[in-house]
């Protein structure tokens, strides 16, 4: 009888240690690593530039004095300020929606055709390319957001409610995935959002490359997938759940440097 | 018409390391779109690098190589301050060229 214990204990043992050894084969930083150094993020970076400076639209205006919270046209260090409160809007907006809607003010394009269009199209797909310059621009500066404004503060709320709850055939939410540490699917790790380090890894790494489908993601992009992939409703583009999730993660990484735009496998 | 390549290139202890990214869609000739129809081949066939006018690298490129290639290598030389050239051509008869100086 205690002989049978203890097989059975060396089994669990077994099983305990087995992901940990796998997981330190799939270490993919040195791949990340090398990757960063030419990360194809930098094209669309560039023609996010020259979108920026480009007179386009029914107004034939430029997005130079687009406001995106640091005053009319100041890209440095913006984006790791966003989402935050905007009065002119009357809501709380991330970078995308920020964009949107000074395509709209700006330059006329409505915000209509980016909401109802797909992602790596169309204006969505120029949207793209402005948040890869825009995130440049706060490349390795720490994760601020002002929680101290109640919009703000409601939208984080929000958004952490929406990473416990559960929905769908599945019956997944953000946090079945995203709140132990070491977990994975596949061999992409995925970041504990519950904490500080995991979040800003989560919020501070998107946008990014993807290498294997060569395509550049938003985090709206990311975070509709994610929604996708728990087989739930998908969300609008720009919608408040989303941003509400990104207050959330961005929030709760607060003060931790981001590493836009990201480069992924 | 091709979008712009992105050439850093540093100079250290007499040997000059390029790095270039470039912007192409590199499709193979081997997929299909939604429709079922065979996206038609098109893809970087030659690359070549000048340091000045002297030509330091040139290369055959082929459909196995990804979407927005990225390539680095070192040659022995180069000062701060040269120029450096790279152009590429596709099956299309596209082609591109970008200079930079060695920082």
């Amino acid at each position: 009888m205690r002989k049978r214990i203890k097989a059975v204990a060396v089994c669990v043992g077994i099983a305990l240690t087995a992901p940990a050894s796998a997981q330190e084969e799939l270490n993919f930083d040195a791949y990340r690593e090398m990757l960063a150094d030419g990360n194809p993020a930098e094209l669309y970076e560039m023609e996010g530039e020259e979108l920026w400076r480009t007179a386009r639209g029914p107004n034939n205006a430029t997005l130079e004095q687009c406001d995106l919270g640091l005053g009319a046209g100041v890209v440095a260090g913006a984006a790791a300020q966003l989402p935050r409160y905007f009065e002119d809007a009357g809501r709380v907006q991330d970078i995308e929606t920020r964009l949107m809607y000074c395509m709209e003010t700006l330059q006329g394009i409505p915000s209509k055709e980016i909401i109802d269009g797909k992602f790596l199209q169309g204006e969505r797909a120029k949207l793209a390319a402005l948040v890869a310059y825009v995130v440049t621009h706060s490349k390795g500066e720490k994760i601020a957001i002002d929680l101290s404004h109640p919009k703000v503060k409601e939208m984080y709320e929000l958004g952490e409610r929406t990473f416990y709850y559960r929905l769908g055939v599945m019956d997944f939410s953000c946090a079945s995935c995203h709140s132990q540490d070491g977990k994975r699917i596949r061999a992409t790790q995925l970041p504990n959002i519950t904490t500080r380090e995991g979040a800003a890894e989560g919020w501070g790494s998107w946008p990014a490359y993807r290498v294997s489908s060569s395509q550049f993601w938003t985090m709206q992009h990311r975070l509709w997938d994610c929604f996708r992939q728990q087989r739930a409703a998908e969300p609008i583009f720009g919608s408040d759940v989303i941003i509400a999730l990104s207050t959330f993660m961005a929030g709760k990484g607060n003060g931790i440097e981001a590493k836009w735009p990201g480069v992924k496998r | 018409m091709a979008s712009p390549m992105r050439i850093r290139a540093a100079a250290k202890d007499g040997v000059t390391e390029v790095r270039v990214l470039m912007s192409h869609v590199m499709e193979t000739g081997q997929r299909k779109d939604s429709a079922g129809e065979v996206i038609p081949a098109h893809f970087i066939t030659e690359l070549t690098a000048k340091h000045n006018d002297k030509l330091v690298l040139s290369a055959e490129f082929g459909p196995s190589v990804s979407t927005n290639p990225y390539l680095a290598f070192k040659f022995k030389g180069g000062e701060k301050g040269d120029k450096i050239t790279v152009s590429w051509v596709d099956n299309k008869g596209d082609s591109r060229t970008d200079e930079a100086q060695i920082a």
